[in-house]
């Protein structure tokens, strides 16, 4: 038990420089994704045909494709058609790509939420479309989003953890180098995980409060 | 590049498989987790509910390297495979255990109180009355599950199970080309839960109606 401790006390800082890699991973691709994740809602919602079902083609495969191979296409794949990217690159790019295709249907759903009266009153005052859509649908729609936005967003954090599998030095990789030098696979991999919690727990239950909250208001 | 898209689907049989297997450990060990969630007695509940958070809290990754490695590499040696089965199993249950509450939770009250009206015992109560409709109202939400376990067995490629991500991988580094080998292996994988979805669809809409309201 001791023993683990003056482990874990000796590892710690590797590890947390890898939690930081996780985190700064994490923050940037969560919010180029839920751009993304918007954009290719109102594709889904678009008048134009071609467009909409360009949108479902690029949110069904993004969907169905496993995270890990999305990562490692990002990585390995792209440099055969001319496109090289760091693993940092890579790692947002792939957990950007999957945070759009899984927000966009969070969003749309958010968007369609938004009671129809309020469109069509926002068309009896004259609101262009533009305009329908920025001041109207937009800001209660995203609103009712919120909180399955952030429970995505735990499970993005989460999936910075296969960076592992692209050489990104994250928390997991950190852990596996401490594993495979020291042959104390077992206490490293486990003050990984209690990390991960650290993060995770208190989060997931700070969520579902929120929904609990937020729900007190929705009409049902 | 078509005897490579062969070597590709060889690891097909192992992704279904892995799939299955851990859905299976997980809808069973699911059903006394949910039941200990829902006891009278805080330490049981409270186990019940750090087992739930802690596998839906730490990633898949971690839970697959510290049983391969970790315990693999102490008094007992576990195959990839089994090792797999065992952690995307236990993270399964975890999840089924909160779907069972959630089907649970969206039975009518009335059903509880008629089966007690009649007389009829707790054991009998679940096993006849509850749990049939429980696991109709959780079917939909478990089949959406069983597609998002069937993408995170690709992780097990990680500890060397030869599955499709695995195959994929090696046929990547073996040709130097990586593009078009990817962009299969997403479609295999969009391919074999394409059933699924359907079957979760279908499911949602005739077995909903069999639920008493």
């Amino acid at each position: 038990m001791i023993d683990t401790l003056s482990f874990w006390r000796e590892w710690l800082p590797l590890l947390l420089e890898g939690l930081k890699v996780s985190v700064e991973v994490a923050f940037a691709s969560i919010p180029i994704g839920i751009f993304l994740g918007l954009v290719f809602a109102l594709g889904i919602q678009s008048k134009s045909k071609p467009l909409q079902a360009l949108t479902v083609f690029v949110v069904e495969l993004g969907r169905g494709t496993p995270v890990l191979i999305l990562l490692q296409f990002a990585y390995f794949g792209l440099p055969s058609a001319g496109l090289a990217l760091s693993s940092y690159a890579a790692a947002v790019a792939a957990l950007a790509a999957s945070t759009g295709a899984y927000t966009s249907e969070i969003i749309r759903a958010g968007l369609e939420a938004v009671p129809y009266g309020q469109k069509e009153a926002a068309i009896a005052i004259g609101l262009s479309r533009r305009d329908q859509l920025r001041d109207i649908i937009l800001p209660q729609g995203l609103r009712i989003a919120v909180p399955p936005l952030l429970g995505f967003s735990i499970l993005v954090f989460q999936g910075t953890s296969l960076g592992f599998a692209i050489a990104l030095p994250e928390l997991i990789s950190r852990a596996y180098f401490v594993g495979s030098n020291t042959f104390h696979y077992m206490p490293i991999f486990v003050l990984a995980g209690l990390l991960f919690a650290a993060i995770c727990v208190p989060a997931t239950l700070l969520v579902s409060r929120l929904e609990k909250r937020l729900s007190r208001y929705t009409a049902s | 590049m078509a005897g490579n898209f062969w070597s590709i689907l060889a690891g097909v049989p192992l992704t279904i498989a892995l799939t299955f297997l851990a859905f299976a450990v997980g809808a069973i060990f699911g059903f006394p987790i949910w039941m200990m969630r829902m006891a009278k007695t805080r330490p049981v509940r409270l186990t019940a509910t750090g087992f739930i958070l802690a596998f839906r809290s730490i990633p898949p990754i971690v839970w697959l390297f510290l049983i391969f490695f970790g315990v693999g590499s102490g008094d007992i040696s576990l195959s990839p495979f089994i090792s797999a089965v065992i952690g995307m199993g236990l993270i399964t249950a975890a999840n089924m255990a909160e779907i069972y509450r959630g089907a649970y939770a969206g039975l009518d009250i009335g059903q509880t109180e008629a089966a007690t009206a009649l007389g009829i015992r707790t054991y009998h109560r679940f096993r006849d009355v509850i749990v049939p409709q429980m696991l109709r109202t959780a079917l939909p939400s478990a089949v959406t599950f069983a597609i998002g376990l069937l993408k995170d067995t690709s992780i097990a490629s990680l500890i060397g199970v030869q599955e499709v991500a695995f195959q994929v991988n090696a046929l990547a580094q073996r040709t130097f080309t990586g593009f078009d080998i990817y962009v299969i292996a997403a479609l295999i994988y969009v391919a074999i839960s394409l059933p699924f979805a359907v079957i979760a669809r279908w499911a949602d809409l005739t077995l909903r109606l069999r639920v008493a309201r």
